[in-house]
Parts: C-alpha cells; sequence; structure tokens
C-alpha cells in the first residue's frame, strides 16, 4: 500500500526519530511511505491557543498537501485528532465551505499509527523485538478524541522481549495541553509530578505513548530528576528488531 | 436563531455577585497547588467521588442513551426558551405563585430582599443553591439586616467559617473535620464547648442547631433544579432533607431559578432524575426530591414566589457555540473527573462555578474580558466531555472562547510568525535547522526566558537532533 506521511511538526524537527520508525516501520510491513514535503504543521498549537484565523491557512496546506493520497498516517493522536476533529470547524468558521468538505474528506483518510495498523493494514504482530520493561502512557487525545482504545497496548503485546507493565491512573492526562504547560506551569507540572510518580511506580525502563508532544513533557520532567526512564514513541519499539534496536 | 430574552443582551454586571475572581487563575492555582491539605483532600474525594458515579453508571445498559435524550432534552429548551419560560410563568400563576423577572444580580436581589422586609421578617433559611450564591444573596441580605441561614451542612460550614464555596455539589470539599470543629466551635450559636471532630457529633451539632432554626423561620430561599413548563412545578433535589424542611414549614417560600432550569414537561424529569444522581453522587436514586406547584390552601408554604434570573444568561445563549454551557444540570462530574480541578479545588477558578464548567460558563456569563485566565484554565484533556450527562462539549467550548479572549501583544506576534513561517515549506525548513541554536538558551539545567521558564523550571527540553526528518529523508 502506498501511505503518505504526515510526520508531524514537533516530530519532524525535535523527534525526527519516532518519523524515521514509522517509515522503518511500515516499509518493513511492505508497504510504500512518501513524505509530501508540502507539509508542515497540522496547526493544532494555534488552534488550541485561541488562534484559529492564523490557522487557517495551515488547515488549507494540511489539505492540499495530502489530497491526492488515499491513506495518510501520523505518529501522533492529538495531530490526528486535530485534523479529524478541528480542521473542518476551522474552515466553517472562516467560512469556506469547500475547505471544510475538503477538510472533512482527508480526514477520514488521515489515521493515528496504531489505527492505521491494526484496522486499515490489519497487524497486530509487526514482527518487533524490543527487551525492555515498559509501561504504555495512552495520551488523552488518542484515549478520548480518537478512541483507539487498546490498539497500542495489542500491538506493543505481540513485541518480542517487551514486558509489558500497566500504568496506573493511565488515562489522567500528564499536565502538558500544549502552550497549557506554559501558561499553567504550575498546575501542569502537578499534574505531571503524579504523572512521573505512576511511571515510576510501574519500574518499567521505558515509557511510551503515540505522542511526541506528551513524550516530550514527561520525559522532560524525567531527565530533569535524573530518574533514569526514557521516553519513546511507540513507532521506535514498533520498528525495533533484533538486527535494529533502538 | 434569535434570542429576546433580558434585551438588551446583557453580561453579568460587575460588583455584585460571586462569578469574578480577585487574580487570574494562574496565579490562584499557584496559591492552592502549595496547600497540602487541600491537595489530599481533594485527590481523597475526587478520586471516592469518581469510582462511586462510575460504578452506578456501570449498571445502566442505556446510559448513553440516556445521555443523548438528556441531551437533545437539553438542545430543544434552549431553542423554545422564551416560550417555555412565559409557559412557566402562566401555570406558576395560576397555581398561585407569583412570578418576577429578574434581568441581572442587582435585580434579583432587589426583588428577593424586598419580598422578605414585606414581611416583616428578620431571617430566612436557605436551600443550598447556586443560583443565590452566583448572585451574592447573602451579602444582599445581610446589607438589608436580614440574616441568612444555610441549611445544607456543607454551605452550614462555608457559611460559618466566612468561607466561599469550592465545589458544586460538595462547597465544603476543601474542610476536613478538625476545621470543621473549629469553625463551628467558634460560629455556631449555642454549640457544646466538648464538641469533638467525631463526624457524627459534628452533623448533630449541625442538626441540633437547624432544627431550632426550620422551627422558628417564616420565610425560606430556595433554588431550583428543574421548572416543569407543563405544569409549573418546581423541583429540588437533595440528600440531606434540609431542603425538605425548608419547602415546607416556613409560611413564604421564594425560589430563585435560573432561566435556563426550565424544561419543557415533567416526562422529562424520567431522563434527569437518572442522570444526576448517578452522575453526580453516584447513587442510583436522590434521596430527597421534592417537587411542588404553587400554593397548597393549608399545606406547606401560603405565599410562593418565583425569580426567573437572566444574570448573563441571554448573552450565553446568543452564540451559537458556547450556548451549550446552559445545558448543564450542575451535576459537578466533569469537577471530580478534572486533572486540574483535583489539584487546584475550586477557589483557584474565582467563581462559584468552578472546574470544567466553570471555565466555560464565568466568562461567557461575565463577558471574556472579565474572566480571561479561565478558558485556558484545562489541559484539553477531554475528561469532562466523556463525564457529562448531558454531553456538553466543554473541551470545544473552551477551544472557541479562546478565539474571544484579548491575547498578550507579544504572544500575538509569536504566533502571527510562527504561522507565516509554517505556511512557508522552505522558510519552515531553515527555521527548523535554526532550532539547533536553540540550546544556546535553553540549554539543560538552564532556565529558558519568561514567558517559557515555566516549562524550564521543572523539565529539561530535548536535545535538539543533527537532523531534522525532512532533511534525512531529501539525503536518503
Amino acid at each position: 500500500m502506498r501511505i503518505a506521511l504526515f510526520a508531524t511538526c514537533l516530530a519532524d524537527t525535535m523527534f525526527p526519530a519516532a518519523a524515521k520508525a514509522t517509515v522503518r516501520l511500515l516499509e518493513r510491513l511492505g508497504h510504500e511511505v512518501v513524505f509530501p514535503e508540502a507539509q508542515t504543521c497540522c496547526g493544532q498549537m494555534h488552534i488550541n491557543t485561541g488562534y484559529q484565523k492564523e490557522a487557517l491557512p495551515l488547515v488549507r496546506r494540511y489539505v492540499r498537501t495530502f489530497e491526492p493520497y488515499d491513506v495518510i498516517v501520523a505518529p501522533s493522536g492529538s495531530c490526528t485528532g486535530s485534523i479529524r476533529h478541528q480542521h473542518k470547524m476551522v474552515a466553517n468558521a472562516a467560512g469556506d465551505s469547500g475547505l471544510a468538505a475538503g477538510a472533512e474528506q482527508v480526514a477520514t483518510r488521515t489515521y493515528e499509527l496504531s489505527e492505521l495498523l491494526i484496522d486499515v493494514l490489519k497487524v497486530e504482530d509487526v514482527g518487533a523485538y524490543y527487551p525492555h520493561r515498559v509501561t504504555y502512557h495512552p495520551t488523552c487525545h488518542s484515549l478520548r478524541m480518537l478512541r483507539v482504545g487498546d490498539r497500542p497496548l495489542r500491538l506493543l503485546r505481540h513485541v518480542r522481549g517487551l514486558d509489558l507493565v500497566e500504568l496506573p491512573a493511565a488515562e489522567q492526562c500528564c499536565g502538558f495541553g500544549g502552550t497549557f504547560a506554559v501558561k499553567n506551569a504550575d498546575t501542569s507540572t502537578a499534574m505531571l509530578a503524579d504523572k512521573m510518580r505512576h511511571v515510576l511506580d510501574t519500574g518499567a525502563d521505558v515509557c511510551t505513548a503515540g505522542d511526541t508532544s506528551c513524550l516530550m513533557h514527561i520525559g522532560g520532567g524525567l531527565s530533569r530528576l535524573r530518574t533514569g526512564v526514557k521516553t519513546v514513541h511507540l513507532a521506535e519499539i514498533l520498528a525495533s528488531t533484533e538486527a535494529a534496536t533502538v | 436563531m434569535s434570542t429576546f430574552l433580558g434585551m438588551p443582551v446583557a453580561h453579568a454586571p460587575r460588583g455584585v455577585g460571586h462569578l469574578r475572581g480577585d487574580e487570574p487563575f494562574p496565579a490562584a492555582a499557584r496559591t492552592a497547588l502549595a496547600n497540602p491539605q487541600l491537595r489530599r483532600n481533594l485527590q481523597h474525594a475526587t478520586t471516592t467521588i469518581r469510582g462511586k458515579s462510575g460504578r452506578v453508571i456501570a449498571e445502566l445498559p442505556d446510559w448513553q442513551e440516556l445521555r443523548a435524550a438528556g441531551s437533545a432534552l437539553k438542545a430543544y429548551t434552549m431553542a423554545n426558551l422564551p416560550r417555555l419560560l412565559e409557559q412557566l410563568e402562566e401555570k406558576v400563576t395560576a397555581a398561585g405563585g407569583v412570578v418576577h423577572w429578574a434581568a441581572d444580580a442587582a435585580e434579583a436581589n432587589r426583588i428577593v430582599t424586598g419580598l422578605v422586609r414585606a414581611t416583616g421578617e428578620q431571617r430566612v433559611i436557605k436551600i443550598k443553591s447556586m443560583a443565590t450564591q452566583e448572585i451574592g444573596l447573602n451579602e444582599a441580605l445581610e446589607d438589608a439586616g436580614i440574616t441568612p441561614v444555610e441549611t445544607d451542612l456543607a454551605e452550614l460550614i462555608v457559611q460559618l467559617g466566612d468561607d466561599k464555596p469550592s465545589h458544586i455539589l460538595v462547597p465544603a470539599i476543601h474542610r476536613n473535620r478538625s476545621e470543621i470543629r473549629e469553625i463551628f466551635l467558634r460560629a455556631m450559636p449555642g454549640v457544646d464547648p466538648a464538641l469533638t471532630d467525631d463526624p457524627p457529633a459534628l452533623a448533630a451539632a449541625a442538626r441540633r442547631y437547624l432544627r431550632e432554626t426550620f422551627l422558628t423561620t417564616k420565610v425560606a430561599v430556595s433554588g431550583a433544579n428543574f421548572g416543569i413548563a407543563e405544569t409549573g412545578t418546581l423541583t429540588v433535589v437533595e440528600s440531606e432533607g434540609n431542603g425538605r424542611m425548608c419547602l415546607t414549614l416556613p409560611d413564604t417560600l421564594i425560589t430563585v431559578m435560573g432561566i435556563e432550569k426550565v424544561v419543557p414537561t415533567w416526562q422529562d424529569l424520567e431522563v434527569f432524575l437518572q442522570l444526576l444522581p448517578r452522575a453526580s453522587t453516584g447513587e442510583r436514586m436522590n434521596p430527597y426530591t421534592s417537587m411542588w406547584h404553587g400554593v397548597t390552601p393549608g399545606d406547606g408554604p401560603q405565599n410562593f414566589h418565583l425569580v426567573l434570573l437572566d444574570n448573563g444568561r441571554s448573552a450565553v445563549l446568543a452564540d451559537e457555540v458556547g450556548r451549550q454551557a446552559l445545558h448543564c444540570i450542575r451535576c459537578s462530574a466533569c469537577l471530580n473527573v478534572c486533572p486540574v480541578y483535583e489539584r487546584t479545588g475550586g477557589h483557584a477558578y474565582g467563581s462559584v462555578y468552578p472546574g470544567p464548567i466553570g471555565a466555560v460558563l464565568s466568562p461567557q456569563l461575565t463577558g471574556v474580558e472579565d474572566n480571561a485566565s479561565l478558558p485556558y484554565a484545562s489541559s484539553l484533556c477531554g475528561a469532562c466531555f466523556d463525564a457529562c450527562p448531558v454531553k456538553i462539549d466543554i473541551p470545544s467550548i473552551l477551544v472557541h472562547l479562546r478565539n474571544q479572549v484579548p491575547h498578550p501583544a507579544g504572544e500575538k506576534a509569536v504566533m502571527a510568525a510562527a504561522a507565516y513561517t509554517m505556511d512557508r515549506p522552505r522558510l519552515y525548513a531553515r527555521a527548523q535547522r535554526a532550532a539547533k541554536f536553540a540550546k544556546l538558551v535553553g540549554k539543560r539545567g538552564r532556565g529558558l526566558p519568561p514567558p517559557l521558564n515555566g516549562w524550564s523550571a521543572a523539565r529539561d527540553l530535548p536535545t535538539p537532533p543533527a537532523e531534522t526528518f525532512r532533511d534525512w529523508w531529501r539525503g536518503r
């Protein structure tokens, strides 16, 4: 299958390992990955901070860039959530019904990674090998906007060598929330402290999730406290094999 | 849809009532976060209610259908509000009640104070009511020389402690039993000085004091959970029985009801009385559900007044996205699941309506300028939307309101520059490469400049990669 990758601006710029892993994984499964270079950002940060008007060109760019593709994947639950639930709204608010229709169409073909693997590619065992004790943070937008449910866990359970440990209070937000972590840094930190406590309680070496943004937040805290626990994107775990581990 | 209620459409006025805080949310939250007692109480209470509510909701196979029905009924009500309110007025009047229309908090306070004065009484008993907290009725009564006595146990604790409610359902959630004992010893008339902090002893002390008050007070003030347009029936749901006392013992009953609390028909309660207790207290059925219909000669209050309160609600109704906030049935499920509320408590929100629903309701009632920080008091995690028994899409309203808030000039410039860059892939690629140099300001252990310093105070920044994904892709 030919799959267009929406890398997301954060993975593209700061966490290329997650996007590279998505490419390696899909190619290993026998698919063709393309990266339309006109892509930049889905506009979520602007939309969620109250700059819907400024986000309009970004929505237009996303729709135009990905319109030609039948299947689009993003290694991010929250960007996929924004594309699916907000792009049409932004277009409608601007009175652009043509863009709204296009946005709705492209959104139905845009999948978060675990959705693509399980719902479209019908694979649960991706043949990965990752010999670590891992806990999974479900991330709010994957959980409550996309309803990915246990798809990521089903994928992780098939990874050889991986010891999956359940994260207590997993469904609670890590406190990132985009600009929330800056505008309400104290409250965000209090939420992060509890998330880190739960991660540490599992005894895991690695905390994984389907979103580089939440991982940047949790990882930033774990690193600051020198906990020795790493954050690794789900794609990187699934891309790992005995021949090439991350 | 056009709205004509309370014309001209106005926000809740300044200087009266409790919809505005003294400081913005981030500053108030900072204080609250440093209070270990508050943090422990909230964590314990919200976790307990979440568990209890989750268990009884899981018993209902048709919970999602009930939510959809509740949501549809509320949408219908909002679309027909003028007609339904006039129908309610007609039915209440026909049943012997008197209906008053209050455009705002000041007018509502004037009406209620005037009605109490006309009875010649110096004291009123009150049923826990968000509407009267919203308009600051207790202060208005006190200014008029009338003593209001809260009869809900938690509201009594708040009142005697000269405090503010911090939760819609459990207003004294921030207090523990030793604090309650101290408040009672200090402020409860006729209290036994040997009072312990044993919960049954505290409840008994309140009961003794309240029982005497119930039997000697001739005027009661209540709110209303529902007002049925079809029949003119008013409804109050509560757990302690104090409401039943207030609604039956006095000679005069004055009910202050927000205009959005009207429901079309008697049968609609079939939906709401299933949704409300399970979502709010985690009970299958509400312990005390009182319904009354005008005046019944020789039985219960012989004078009944209904004050219909706008206080900014028409302005909310005029906003196509924001009007959903008026669907709220005040169950507080969104507070109990909110990770922000669980850590900051209700006082940080400034308004009597805290938590996620407060963050969308208060700014709309007052106008966003007066509560500009509240739409940002959420990580948009979406737990509130899932928990809401009438499916209010709180995250979408928050995002909507953020567009109306006046933005700081610096932020505006940065966001505009970011959007400009992100709409130009070549410029964007150059900016991405420049991100590498960001480590000069954000090196591990060093702080970022304001307003980003909140991030670096507790979190390391990621190390920028040697090459972006884009560059890697090109080089493949």
